[in-house]
């Protein structure tokens, strides 16, 4: 299937603090995804790569630092923003009384996006597109809810954990999707435990274990003093 | 645009048709529990009509939307209507509406039956289901504003304690109105006010449902 080519805009952080119930989970994070580029999160259980991609998504608030989608200054939550921006948390975002096919239809009425049936052709779904959500497996749905990433066509993915209940040809499937994504210009924020198997020009891997956190942490916590 | 929203919400409630049903049931058995209740006292029974009626009807409202948005929480399509393109304000209103058209309007279809068993007058049931077709929109947007402020908690005892006392406006004007053409009296400035009650609650409880659907998945 053909993509449409997308925009020449780079996503760049400068300076990004997040905080999470009270408290920091990530602080002075800097990095630049230009088009065709992965960003892979890597980092333990509660390193908060999960914090990040809902701060990218706008889905929770930035407590400082900024956001860049191309010169401009990006305000995550506005209309422009949610329109560019496909964002698959580790819920699946599908109604499981609804059947595949409708699921996609009406978020592509809601959001916009490529052909229903030819898009559950690509994932491979279409033996199951007539059943309710619920009879599928954990893996199905998965790669329902990717398949409805890639519905939108939008240029920026922030997925969490996409691979997670996928059988090993799902995860090759969500390999070449991606490389499609990313030749068509696309971007991704990705955050995962395993390896992406992508060109490595394409790929820039972030550890949030590095980050100096916990030192200025404790910084932070001498000055309150 | 709002139609896929409004198609989606009643496939949803044909697949899932427990918590409309059941607020229609409720709303049937209470109406009918009164005059068992109390006896075949016919004078008694005409008085107390239109409250008991209106009061049966706020509940079953309130527990047919106690979980509008529960299972948009828990599979995570909320999070994608906040992400989606559009207003969610305008999202917000089209669910409810739905909502109203599931749940609140079988309420108004089986109303005329209640009116009967209370002995009501023909111009106090005319009265009683326009009060309701007035009535219980109010109902529903507030009804919809408790579920997205009791979001994620466990009970509906809370969501109750935040909707009944703002009810208690359309609950007052609907009652007077019905009391009023019972009697013979003009029921036109009840229901005016009845009416003001919608247009105000249709101003503010999309825009403060959406405010707090955003609180609720940060």
């Amino acid at each position: 299937m053909l993509r449409k080519k997308h925009g020449e805009h780079m996503l760049s952080a400068r300076s990004l603090h997040c905080r999470r119930g009270g408290r920091a989970v990530l602080k002075n994070l800097d990095f630049t995804i230009s088009p065709g580029q992965v960003l892979a999160l890597h980092g333990a259980n509660g390193s908060g790569k999960t914090s990040l991609l809902r701060v990218l998504a706008g889905l929770a608030p930035l407590a400082s630092g900024q956001l860049w989608w191309g010169e401009q200054s990006l305000q995550p939550g506005d209309a422009g923003h949610a329109a560019r921006m496909a964002y698959l948390g580790h819920q699946n975002g599908l109604s499981t009384e609804l059947s595949a096919t409708e699921n996609l239809r009406f978020l592509q009425q809601l959001g916009g996006g490529t052909e229903v049936a030819a898009t559950l052709q690509t994932w491979d779904l279409l033996p199951v597109a007539e059943q309710p959500v619920r009879y599928l497996s954990q893996g199905q749905r998965r790669r329902l809810a990717l398949a409805r990433v890639w519905l939108g066509q939008r240029v920026l993915w922030l997925l969490d954990e996409p691979c997670a209940a996928l059988d090993s040809a799902g995860v090759t499937m969500f390999d070449a999707h991606l490389s499609q994504h990313l030749e068509a210009g696309g971007m991704a924020v990705i955050a995962t435990h395993r390896a992406l198997d992508v060109p490595a020009s394409s790929l820039q891997r972030l550890d949030l274990d590095t980050l100096p956190l916990n030192s200025l942490l404790n910084e932070d916590i001498y000055a309150a003093c | 645009m709002l139609i896929p929203v409004f198609t989606r919400e009643l496939l949803l409630a044909v697949r899932r048709p427990s918590d409309a049903l059941s607020g229609l049931l409720f709303f049937i058995l209470v109406g009918s529990l009164f005059p068992l209740a109390i006896g075949p006292d016919a004078a008694l029974l005409r008085v107390i009509g239109p409250g008991v009626v209106w009061v049966a009807a706020l509940l079953a409202v309130l527990i047919s939307l106690h979980r509008l948005f529960e299972h948009d929480l828990a599979d995570g399509s909320l999070e994608q209507w906040l992400l989606a393109p559009r207003t969610l304000i305008g999202l917000v209103a089209t669910k409810v509406a739905a909502h109203w058209l599931i749940a609140c309007l079988p309420l108004i279809l089986v109303a005329p039956l209640l009116a009967l068993q209370y002995g009501l007058s023909n111009e106090a049931a005319i009265c009683l289901i326009i009060t309701l077709l007035l009535g219980t929109p109010t109902l529903a947007l507030l009804g919809g504003l408790g579920a997205a402020l009791t979001l994620g908690m466990r009970g509906q005892v809370l969501q109750a304690l935040i909707v009944l006392p703002m009810s208690v406006p359309p609950l007052v004007f609907a009652c007077s109105a019905v009391s009023a053409s019972q009697q013979g009296l003009p029921a036109g400035p009840a229901l005016n006010l009845l009416g003001a009650c919608l247009s105000l609650a249709a101003f503010l409880c999309p825009w403060a449902t959406a405010a707090a659907l955003r609180l609720a998945l940060e």
